[in-house]
């Protein structure tokens, strides 16, 4: 911009969108993009299906989001709402990955397994199908619209309009019992959430992944921004070797060129549209297919593979001094990287410990405070608890309140002269638990005695306990 | 937004050698704007909005938060209408054995209780202090019974309120009153309180004989109580006026009577049961 008080045009304030048509691409890591999109799709597609006994209860569902009734589980793992810590813990070590893998690898989560990328993919995908590979489509953006654009057209919107249904159905199957869903979603007498879901569903993976594609990356996404912070000079990230590369040019005469024959392969290939060669850039999402594309070029006509390769910025000095290309392994092992993963692994370890000692029954103890004690006709002194045993089993159980053997205390529950409270199948019981302490002893005298309530699941033996105070007269 | 060649010019505006351009807005912020100023001025029409000396202009559309919330709890009495007739036509003693009505009733109840017994009986039932002859509803002792059908005749007529042929009445004398000296009365309180193990001075022999002429025809020959006539027992632990020495010779002398309304001028039969099966299950019920 000129620095004149009156510019010759103002800029605009958006830039227009460039239409992007990638090329169809073949190589090693384009190979591995579609396994990796095989595996996640199948993964979300299919695991609402796998089925996993949970008693007459409960909807057979190994991975079952149970919004209702507020628990989630995970083939043999129960998750209940007081345990949200799991989920909030695994969600931090999803963070913690991302920030490891970006500081050894750059954007890889970005380039390979990112859910915009995959379904972008995919939308793609099915777009070369239909209306074929670059310039077919370029010649068809550019076309009038007759029939044909308005068959390819047609044709492409409807197939996309399946993946974003089935995206936003799979999606609502994690909900409820799948088949039986299913089932509702075509009679017509599933919840309206459900259909409000995957409307909206399908038309964001319609949006997203057919019509926004790279422009969620750059302009939606705060990923590109933060990921900055992860990296630095050892981070493997895909560059293009200039230092070999240029200067590029056409022609059989390749006196005084680099290695680069400008053919464009790795920008025609580009999902988002950029040119590598210009050095690494925000909108790169290190897919590495403009690598394929140049390894293909170079063996067209007999170069070394890499001039587009995944390297560090590290490496582009010592190169240039005549090296060789370090080792992944040399640019990993570093502090930072080494750190996430202690950091990583650490949480994981908590959890998993924690998931194995974490108690088999839960009890929950709140004393009445209004009023503290009640004294009875005969001078004993009784206290109010509310008390909740939680019973994850799959069956009904009988829980037995107690204070230890030889307390002096008595304990029943509310209603009964019984100190069992029987809790149907993965509920939690609720009910008041009165102790008791008979006249004369010290605890009714006293102001206040700890106190230790034990809960014994009748029929496993297991047992826990929860410590809370007993109010005496304080006379 | 436009891509027309112009010279804008700038505003003036000097910050550090920073210029402001003096661009237009964007079209679509002014038309976004006057938008919300249409849309500002059809709400305060529709709705309440302009403050006036009493009060405010009522809205076309005549929207109230009052009328609203008359209507939510209009739309939850209906929903309970049902369970709410099933409660009044039952028998209060088949409550606790229908698990629906009974939460019902005890849910309700708690809040009927709440809203009209908490300010004498306290917000937990216990009585507003300890001594002060409002019963604690929490303990096993009960003035004039403590089992569903009793309290619910308690609350239904009430105690000694002048307003309901029915209610339960008893009225003990002020022996204070001439009927009995100092020394007796000082006698008959260590009598009282040696029934339930306290020391006081007097003499407890002579206290015995002076309750054996005066008090076992209302508390009973062992100062046990008695429902019928709302007397309280005074051989165990608890105390409606207080059990140290003072107290219990304050009611020797003065006779007190608590009093309670009854509740059939101003609830429903279903509130009623509501309110008897919630103190039923509080811990004293019998
Ligand atoms: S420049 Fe290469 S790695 Fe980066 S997004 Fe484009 S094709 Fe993928
Ligand atoms: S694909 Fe390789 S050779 Fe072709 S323009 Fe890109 S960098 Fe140069």
């Amino acid at each position: 911009m000129a620095t004149t008080d009156s510019p010759e045009s103002p800029q605009k304030l958006y830039a227009a969108r460039e239409p992007v048509f990638p090329r169809r691409v073949r190589g090693k890591f384009r190979a591995l993009k579609w396994w990796i999109m095989a595996l996640t799709l199948g993964v979300y597609y299919l695991t609402p299906w796998i089925r996993w006994d949970r008693g007459p209860n409960l909807p057979d569902q190994a991975v079952l989001v149970d919004l209702a009734g507020r628990r989630f589980f995970f083939f043999w793992i129960e998750i209940w709402p007081h345990e949200f810590y799991f989920i909030a813990g695994l969600l931090i070590m999803a963070g913690l990955g991302l920030f490891l893998f970006t500081s050894a690898l750059g954007r890889v989560w970005c380039g390979y397994a990112c859910p915009q990328t995959v379904w972008t993919d995919l939308f793609i995908l099915t777009e070369r199908w239909i209306e074929g590979d670059r310039n077919a489509r370029v010649r068809l953006w550019n076309a009038k619209w007759n029939l044909r654009k308005w068959r390819l057209r047609l044709s492409k919107w409807a197939v996309w309009l399946l993946i974003g249904a089935a995206t936003g159905g799979a999606w609502v199957f994690y909900f409820t019992d799948a088949p039986q869903l299913l089932g509702d979603l075509f009679t017509g007498n599933a919840h309206p959430v459900a259909y409000t879901t995957i409307a909206i569903m399908t038309f964001t993976t319609f949006f997203f992944g057919g019509v926004a594609r790279e422009q969620i990356c750059i302009y939606a996404c705060p990923w590109p921004r933060i990921q900055a912070a992860m990296m630095d000079e050892d981070t493997v990230v895909v560059a293009y070797r200039d230092w070999r590369g240029e200067p590029r040019g056409r022609g059989k005469q390749r006196e005084g060129l680099g290695d680069c024959i400008d053919c464009n392969a790795c920008v025609n290939v580009c999902p988002m549209g950029i040119d590598i060669r210009d050095g690494q850039q925000l909108e790169c999402i290190t897919c590495a297919l403009c690598i394929d594309a140049c390894d293909e070029m170079m063996d067209k006509v007999g170069k070394p593979r890499g001039l587009i390769d995944y390297i560090a910025l590290k490496d582009e000095v010592h190169e240039r001094a005549g090296g060789h290309k370090r080792s992944l392994i040399k640019h990993v092992l570093r502090p930072r990287v080494l750190l996430y993963t202690f950091l990583w692994a650490a949480i994981g370890v908590a959890l998993t410990v924690m998931l194995f000692v974490r108690p088999v029954i839960d009890l929950t103890v709140r004393p009445v405070r209004n009023p503290t004690f009640v004294t009875l006709s005969d001078g004993s002194v009784r206290n109010t608890y509310e008390v909740g045993v939680r019973n994850k089993h799959g069956e009904s159980r009988p829980f037995y309140f107690t204070l230890g053997i030889d307390s002096p205390f008595m304990v029943n529950v509310e209603g009964t002269v019984e100190t069992m409270l029987s809790v149907p199948a993965d509920t939690e019981g609720k009910t008041r638990l009165y102790v008791t302490a008979p006249a004369g002893t010290d605890m009714a005298r006293d102001d206040r005695t700890e106190i230790r309530i034990w809960v014994i699941d009748g029929v496993t033996g297991d047992r826990t306990f929860h410590d809370t105070v007993f109010n005496g007269r304080g006379q | 937004m436009s891509d027309k060649k112009q010279d804008v010019g700038t505003t003036g505006h000097e910050w550090d050698g920073i210029k402001e351009f003096n661009n237009p807005l964007p079209r679509w912020w002014v038309w976004t704007f006057y938008a919300t100023i249409v849309w500002g001025i059809g709400y305060t029409i529709a709705y309440p909005a302009w403050p006036l000396i009493n009060g405010a202009t009522r809205g076309v559309l005549g929207y109230s938060t009052r009328t609203e919330v008359a209507s939510e709890i209009d739309r939850f009495a209906e929903m309970n209408a049902g369970i709410k007739a099933e409660l009044a036509a039952m028998d209060v003693t088949e409550i606790a054995a229908n698990e629906a009505v009974s939460n019902y009733a005890i849910q309700s109840g708690r809040a009927t209780f709440a809203t009209y017994c908490s300010q004498c009986h306290g917000a937990g039932a216990d009585g507003v202090a300890e001594g002060n002859g409002y019963p604690n509803l929490l303990d096993d002792d009960w003035l004039w019974g403590g089992d569903i059908e009793a309290i619910t005749y308690t609350v239904t007529h009430g105690i000694r309120n002048g307003t309901d042929d029915d209610a339960r009445f008893s009225e003990m004398p002020a022996f204070g009153d001439d009927y009995l000296s100092d020394e007796e009365i000082t006698n008959v309180v260590a009598y009282v309180r040696s029934l339930s193990g306290m020391e006081s001075m007097g003499n407890v022999e002579e206290g015995a004989v002076v309750f054996a002429d005066n008090c076992t025809a209302c508390h009973g020959e062992n100062a046990q109580g008695d429902r019928e006539q709302g007397a309280p027992n005074l051989a165990d632990a608890i105390w409606l006026y207080g059990g140290d020495e003072q107290s219990v010779e304050h009611s020797v002398r003065v006779g007190p009577k608590g009093a309670m309304p009854n509740w059939n001028a101003r609830l429903d039969e279903a509130q009623i049961k509501a309110v008897a099966a919630y103190v039923h299950q509080l811990g004293g019920g019998e």
